[in-house]
Order: structure tokens, then sequence, then C-alpha cells
């Protein structure tokens, strides 16, 4: 389809400010701009209209089944969108005098005791931004923790091969130098290898429970222990909290710092990706080291990771979320995302291989290497032949420790209908590329494009219109 | 209430089939002492109807002002119609991350066209699709401007104070120096950032306008840092951009900002946009999702997540950054917003929100006690003094009236498009009357 700048028309606009009533006040000549912005000349309907032909062609949570694993990309509750759109939210301005934004204090303090409770935590902060901004920020509360006890000798941060991409880039944000330990068989830590590094120069370790292979690892308490025995301090990646909220807490795992993805566990549209919200909760000696807004709180001597106090209108959301649930609900949420995973593995298995053939969490992990052996077809492959289905695939190459994988992670609002029909589809798939894999290699046949040259995206970057002479 | 679907008949059947007798067993890895032993301290669940009230109810507990003249980050601009309609539209709300190309296209093409207007507004080559908000747009572009040799990062007191405190925080991360260059006359001060300049310097972030309004004299301050062998970051209003020179013409070499006062809400500070735009040289420095435009196996033009060989999912610790979700939704906002208006709205926007803060002042310093701090050209924030500061500002208050910001400076104002004539013509006379 077109751009939109190739549907500009010159001279054409929408009316929408009218004229000023009071006079101009003119911009010295040394300030003013050289020549007008390309931007689009058009009218509202052409406006409307452009933007819902793209919108149609975009795979959301409301079109159709996202296993993609590691995201929770549970549906988002609409009643929490009317709410985030409530003037007395939206229209607050955030430096606005205290006695008139009580309600927006209520919000925040009364997410961070339901986020305290649900995590085991005892202070919250919402300044975060996103998920890997959460991670800064915890990494950060560590690093002040050694710093203020002079303790400078803790250089390192200890992370899984099986962590996410952003624990690594995060811990290099902070300094610290990166000790990746391999995983044992079974996906989990390897105790062994974990006692192997630790000592007088660990900062502290990253780790994401259940793990992302979608296994609670057993030995928690053990790796907690011996992280603070060598002096560290344990930071909680909650990007898989969803299968555990009203289960177990990793509070009570021996964790001392945790973020926790609102626009996954709790229910916050992700955008087509972002706003998220990434709430840091830490245990009550960390909590001096919490980040503040320098203008809007005065704080001069705190860290800052963010303008004024994060993504209000995300935490809102997840507010409604929270209180729609209550006390049964959100247990209920993840024992069902536990439910849907272990079913839908149970009802794939048989085609692809299972990479771990035991009971899950609320993801698990489908290895390709096998059928890729036999077929010639990938991971990649499969993924793109799902597209055919109108499913969105699942995450891809992803762990890292699992060569081709695909991770499913269903949530607790799919229907056993939904997941019926994708074992049905996933079948499909895996017989039609033991007969036929070139078709399956040449997916999607029917999707809003062919596969793309990401090679030459990257080679010969075009990241910006440019007029035609 | 709950959101999950299945029946109760349902959900035994798919135990059975998993061949466990009931949910405990799903969680036979967790050690038996750590599982929750009694229900959550939460209160009890509310159907839609009772959660509405509820949140409702704590919305009505803050206080909506018809009028608005505070900025200091945060800007009360009109939002048309249709920039709050599409960006609500369910597949842009609902969708992730653009990973999958053959069925996000309406994703990618929309940052992709969101790209190519920052590159428009601010003069610069290439944008990233956004990052959280300008005050981290400000850290992130610090962190690009710094290499083996040059560390040391400047920021001019005249900027935001949550943007210096942010990008303190990043420095503190790594290790990195940031250095303050005072503030004179509501501007960076360009002898004192003669002398701070130095072969350690990676970048000056300065500010356009500055915290206190006042345009400075950024091509002076391009001139000084470049001869230094250093970049410069500017961090400038997006709305000013409509009338304003743009940084590359200032001789900025990386644009960055907050893009809130384009259609999003104030939000009491949330979700907002960070915009960041460079020239071609600095690309492949940038952090952050970039979409390019490629062609898919039958040649037809494609859009898709490019340059991927910075991020984090491919180069863990060696990555630019360690952003992943950034403000794709905001983003989109921005784009509709800046479609709408178009160049001659835009411009509009800021004529009329320059002309307002013009109107304002002048009507302000005609009170006896009230006066510029600054005597500098302002776009659309300015300071004045104010007798009884507290008193004025809580009588507009009781008017419906959000006063301008008290700073150890004086009184921080801001007028944009939204109020009228006759709203700064009311809150004139109360402060009139207060101070009379």
């Amino acid at each position: 389809m077109k751009l939109i700048f190739e549907k500009s028309v010159a001279g054409r606009h929408c009316d929408v400010l009218g004229k000023c009533d009071v006079d101009y006040a003119p911009l010295p000549e040394e300030f003013c701009r050289e020549s007008k912005p390309l931007l689009p000349e058009m009218s509202e309907v052409d406006v409307s209209r452009h933007y819902t032909e793209l919108n149609h062609r975009v795979h959301g949570v409301n079109c159709g089944f996202y296993p993609l694993g590691s995201c929770t990309m549970k549906y988002n509750p609409r009643v929490d969108e009317d709410i985030a759109g409530l003037k007395g939210f939206a229209g607050i301005h955030p430096l606005a005098p205290a006695d008139t934004v009580k309600g927006c204090r209520e919000v925040i303090d009364t997410a961070g005791k339901y986020l305290c409770e649900i995590s085991g935590m005892d202070a919250m902060t919402f300044q975060p931004a996103a998920g890997a901004h959460g991670e800064f920020t915890g990494v950060l509360l560590i690093k002040q923790y050694h710093d203020k006890r002079g303790d400078t000798a803790r250089t390192k941060i200890i992370v899984p091969d099986s962590a996410h991409g952003t624990n690594p880039a995060t811990a290099a944000m902070c300094g610290y130098k990166v000790v990746n330990i391999p995983s044992a068989p079974n996906g989990c830590v390897d105790l062994d290898a974990l006692r192997a590094v630790l000592g007088p120069d660990t900062a502290g370790l990253m780790l994401t429970n259940p793990n992302t292979v979608g296994i609670f690892d057993e030995n928690i308490l053990e790796i907690t222990r011996l992280v603070h025995e060598a002096g560290g301090l344990c930071y909680y990646d909650g990007a898989n909290l969803n299968a555990i909220m009203g289960v177990v807490r990793p509070g009570d795992m021996g964790f001392d710092c945790i973020h926790m993805n609102l626009h996954k566990t709790f229910a916050t549209p992700h955008g087509g990706g972002g706003p998220g919200a990434g709430a840091v909760g830490c245990k009550a000696f960390l909590k001096e080291f919490l980040p503040a807004s320098a203008l809007m709180d005065g704080a001069k001597d705190r860290i800052q990771i963010r303008s004024f106090a994060g993504n209000f209108l995300v935490l809102v959301r997840a507010l409604t979320y929270i209180t729609t649930l209550g006390k049964e609900g959100i247990p209920e949420a993840s024992q069902n995302a536990v439910l849907n995973a272990n079913y839908l593995m149970r009802q794939i298995e048989g085609t692809f291989d299972l990479a771990y053939d035991r009971i899950c969490m609320h993801e698990f992990v489908l290895d390709v290497a096998s059928y890729k052996k036999e077929t010639g077809l990938s991971a990649l492959d499969v993924a793109k032949s799902l597209i055919d289905y109108g499913m969105h695939p699942p995450t891809m190459y992803f762990p890292l420790i699992v060569h081709e994988a695909l991770m499913l992670e269903p949530t607790e609002t799919e229907t056993k209908e939904t997941l019926d029909w994708t074992a049905d589809v996933f079948r499909a798939v895996y017989e039609r590329g033991k007969v036929d894999p070139e078709y399956i290699h040449g997916s999607p046949h029917c999707a809003q494009i062919k596969r793309p040259d990401e090679v030459m995206a990257s080679r010969n970057p075009v990241v910006r219109w440019t007029p035609q002479e | 209430m709950s959101y999950v679907p299945s029946t109760p008949e349902q959900r035994q059947e798919m135990l059975r089939a998993v061949g466990v007798s009931d949910y405990k067993e799903l969680y036979r890895d967790v050690p038996a002492d750590m599982l929750l032993t009694k229900p959550l301290n939460l209160p009890e669940g509310k159907s839609e109807l009772e959660t509405v009230r509820i949140m409702t109810e704590i919305a009505e507990k803050n206080t909506v002002f018809p009028t608005i003249l505070r900025g200091a980050g945060a800007y009360d601009h009109y939002i048309p119609a249709v920039v709050r309609s599409i960006p609500a539209k369910e597949e842009f709300l609902t969708a992730y991350t653009p990973y999958q190309a053959e069925m996000s296209q309406g994703v990618l093409q929309s940052i992709f066209e969101y790209q190519t207007m920052i590159c428009e507004i601010t003069g610069m080559d290439v944008a990233n699709a956004s990052v959280y908000d300008g005050a981290t747009a400000s850290a992130e572009a610090a962190a690009m401007c710094r290499d083996r040799k040059r560390r040391v990062t400047l920021i001019s007191g005249a900027a935001h104070p949550d943007v210096i405190s942010t990008v303190r925080t990043y420095c503190y991360g790594t290790g990195d120096e940031l250095r303050i260059v005072p503030a004179k006359d509501g501007k960076t001060d360009l002898a004192a950032l003669k002398e701070m300049l130095g072969d350690d310097i990676a970048s000056f972030i300065g500010q356009q306008p500055t915290f206190y309004g006042q345009f400075e004299p950024a091509e002076k301050i391009a001139a000084l840092v470049h001869e230094a062998g250093a970049m410069y970051v500017m961090n400038c209003n997006p709305i000013a951009l409509g009338i304003m020179k743009t940084p590359r013409a200032f001789g900025a070499d990386v644009a960055v900002g907050e893009g809130q006062p384009l259609g999003l809400p104030m939000g009491f500070g949330g979700p907002y946009l960070g915009f960041m735009a460079t020239t071609t040289k600095y690309m492949r420095k940038l952090p952050g999702r970039i979409v390019g435009q490629t062609v898919d196996s039958e040649g037809e033009r494609a859009y898709v997540l490019a340059l991927q060989a910075r991020e984090q999912h491919i180069r863990r610790e060696k990555a630019s950054s360690n952003i992943c979700s950034n403000e794709a939704l905001c983003a989109l906002t921005a784009a509709v917003y800046l479609s709408v208006m178009g160049p001659d709205g835009l411009a509009e926007a800021a004529r009329q929100s320059m002309a307002k803060a013009h109107y304002l002042a002048d009507a302000l310093t005609a009170i006896p006690g009230v006066s510029l701090v600054y005597d500098g050209p302002y776009f659309h924030e300015f300071v004045t003094t104010l007798p009884d500061k507290e008193k004025v500002l809580a009588a507009l208050q009781d008017a419906g009236i959000l006063g301008g910001l008290p700073i150890d400076e004086g009184v921080l104002w801001c007028a944009t498009e939204k109020v009228s004539k006759a709203d700064l013509d009311r809150a004139v006379e109360i402060v009139k009357e207060v101070l009379a």
C-alpha cells in the first residue's frame, strides 16, 4: 500500500485550531525554520482511512491466537482502556499541587500494595517504563547497595545462558562484567557452574523463574542462598510471573528485587511495541535506593531513570485489572495459564519434539532440530507456515540453548477450542512438511507480504521516505 | 471476575489430558514449603460495573483544571479527536513488537512513516522507533556519543531537572562522568561551556528552548562544541520545531526530545515518547528499534525491523542499549497528530502557543511587582517574579486555573493554543486582585 506521504496533496489540510485570538509574537530570525517540514497534507478522512488500512495489516491479540513465548499475549480488557481514558487520570498534569492529585497517589499506593503482596516485596516504584528499564533500575539498586557499603570489588553479574538478551545488556549498562553460566541439561541452573563463578567479585545474579524454557527451578532456594552467601544480591526478572501469581512469590524464593511487566502479566496492551511499564519491587533494605523525580519529588540525591512518575496510565490499567480479578482471580489466571500450556503441549506431542518432556509452567519449547534433519525445514519455516492459518507464530530461536526453538505461551485467556485447533494446525504443518517441504519453505502463501529480504534492509538501510525527484 | 474462558468441565477434561488430578500437581517442581498456604491479601474480585465505580471514584479525587498555565515538561496542547480514536483501534492496540513482518506490515509501515516525520521536523537523516521519554532519549544519546577516549558528558544547567537527573543516573550506571554547565540568564553559560570543553568531552546536551523557555544561541554552542571535537545533542520541543530552525540547521549531531506534546495526554507523567534522530554517520550507533524498507521474495515493497545487530537480543552485553519494548503506540499517536496537523497546522500550534504565552507575559508583567526574570526571546514558557506566590497560585487554583510552577527562580508559566484570550484575561484578573 501507499505511504501516507504518497497520498499527500499540497494545500489539503484539517482545520483544527482556527484563528488566534491574540496577536502573534515574532520569532527572531536567527531561530526561524528555513523551510517547511514535508509532513503529509491531508484531510481528516484521508488520515482516518490511511490508518484504518494500516490497522487491517496488523495482527493483535484481538484478531486471533498469539502464542508468542515470553511475551504473555493475554486478552487486554477494554474496560481498562476506558478507565485510563477518564479525564480524572488522562488530564492530570504531573506537577499539579499535591492536594489536587490525591486520586493519582491512591492509584500508585494501592497498586504498590497489591503488587508487593503478589510478589512478596516490601516497596515498589513505577518509574520504569518497560521490562528492560525495570531491569536497569533493579540492577542499579544492587549497585547502590554495594557502593554504599564501600564494597567496590563486586564487579560481576551472573546471568544464565538461557536468559533474555536484556539481562546481559542491562548488566553492561550498569557497568558490570557479565558472567554467563551454562544451564544444566534440564534447562535449569547448573549448581556446580554457579558455585564455580561465585566469589568476592559477585555483585549479583539475574534470574527468571520459571525460566525461559518454562520450567520452575526446583533448586531456587539453594541458588539464592549460594548467591547471598557469596555476598551478592538476587534479581528476579518478572517476565514469567504469569505462571505463579498467588501460588508462590519471588520474595519467598529469596530474591531481593524484581521487575514485573505490567504489559504482560497485568494485561495492559503492548501497543505494537510499547508503552509498557516495568514496576520494580524490592525488599525493605533496598528501599532507600529506589528512584524518584528531581522535579516532581524534589529528590536531589536519588537515582532517576525517567521523567516524573513513569507510565502512569499503564499503571491505571493494571490496577483496574487487579481490582477486577481480585484474590481469587489472580491465582486462577496463573493456574489456567499453566494448564493451557500443559494441555497444548500434550496435544502437540507426537509431532515436533518437546525440548523438555515434563510438566511445564506457562510456556514450553519445541525443538525442530530432528525435523529439520529429516525434512530440511527449520523453526523459521514452521513459524512462517503458521501465518497462513491466521495464527501469530511462537517466539523463534529463543532461548538460545535450544537451537531450533519454537516457544509457545498460550496464556489463560485462550479457550480449549483454540488450543485444539492450534494442535491441529501444528499437526497439519508437520505432515505437509514431510511430503511437500517446498510448500512450507515457501510460506507464508496468503499473508500481507511474502518473506522479506532482511539482509538487504540492513546492508542498504532505507529508514525514511524521501520524495521522488 | 475472571477472563479465563474455559468452563469447569473443560478444565477437568484438560487436567485429565495432562495426566494430573488438580492444579496443585502442575506445580510439583515448586518446593512445598514455599507454596502459599493462604489466599493473597487482596480484595475480592469485582464485576466490570463494580470496577468502573471504584476506579471512577478514585479518578474523581483528582482535580481536572479547565485552564492550565503550567508546562515544565508536560504540555496541555489540544488533541484532535481522530488522534485519540486511531491509536485506540484494537489491532494497533493489542499487537506485540512487529517481529513477524508478514503479519505486521501495518505497525512497521506506521513506524517507518513516524521515523520519516521525526527526520523532517528535526532535519536529520535517521530516527529510531522511539525510546521511553525525552529524559531517557537524552541519556541514550549521551551513551551514543561516548567512545574509548571521550567519556565525559556535559549537560546544560538550563535543561529540565528530570533530564539532568536521568542522564546522571545512566552515567552512574556505566561509571562515566556527567558535568553540569551552569545556567546564566535562563540559558547555557557560554563562557563556562567553553571553559569546560576539552579532549575528554564526548558530548554536550542542551535544551532548546531551555527549561526556562528561553531560546539559546545554539549555533554558537554548536561551533564551540565542534571546535572541541565533541558532539552536540539537542533536546528540543517538537511543537516549537513547527517554526523553529531544525536541530540539524543549528548544528546539532543528535536531536532528541519529549514527544508528549504531539497528541499525548499529560496522564500524570506517562506514557510519553522519546524521539531520537541523527545523521547517517551515526545511524549504527542509534539505540532501539529501527524500521527499514526492503522487498519481499516477489520484489514488492515491504518493511522490516532493520539493523538488528545493534540490539540486545542479538548482541546481548555488547548491545548499544538494553531497550526492548519502546513506546510504539505513542509514536503512532505522534504520527497521526503530525498527519492531522500537517506542516501548517504544526506551525500554527507553535505560533499560537507562543502568542498566548507572550500575551500572558505582557499582561502579568503589567501588574506591579511582577516582572520577567530573563529578558531573552522565549517560546511558550517564561519565568516571572511573583510576590505572594502561594496565595496567588491558590487563588488561581480555586478558580479552576493551574497556574505556573513555583521554582527557585520565580514562577515558570506556560501557555498553549488551548487557552483562550478570555481564559488568560481571567487568570490575570485574579493575580491582580490578589496582589492589589
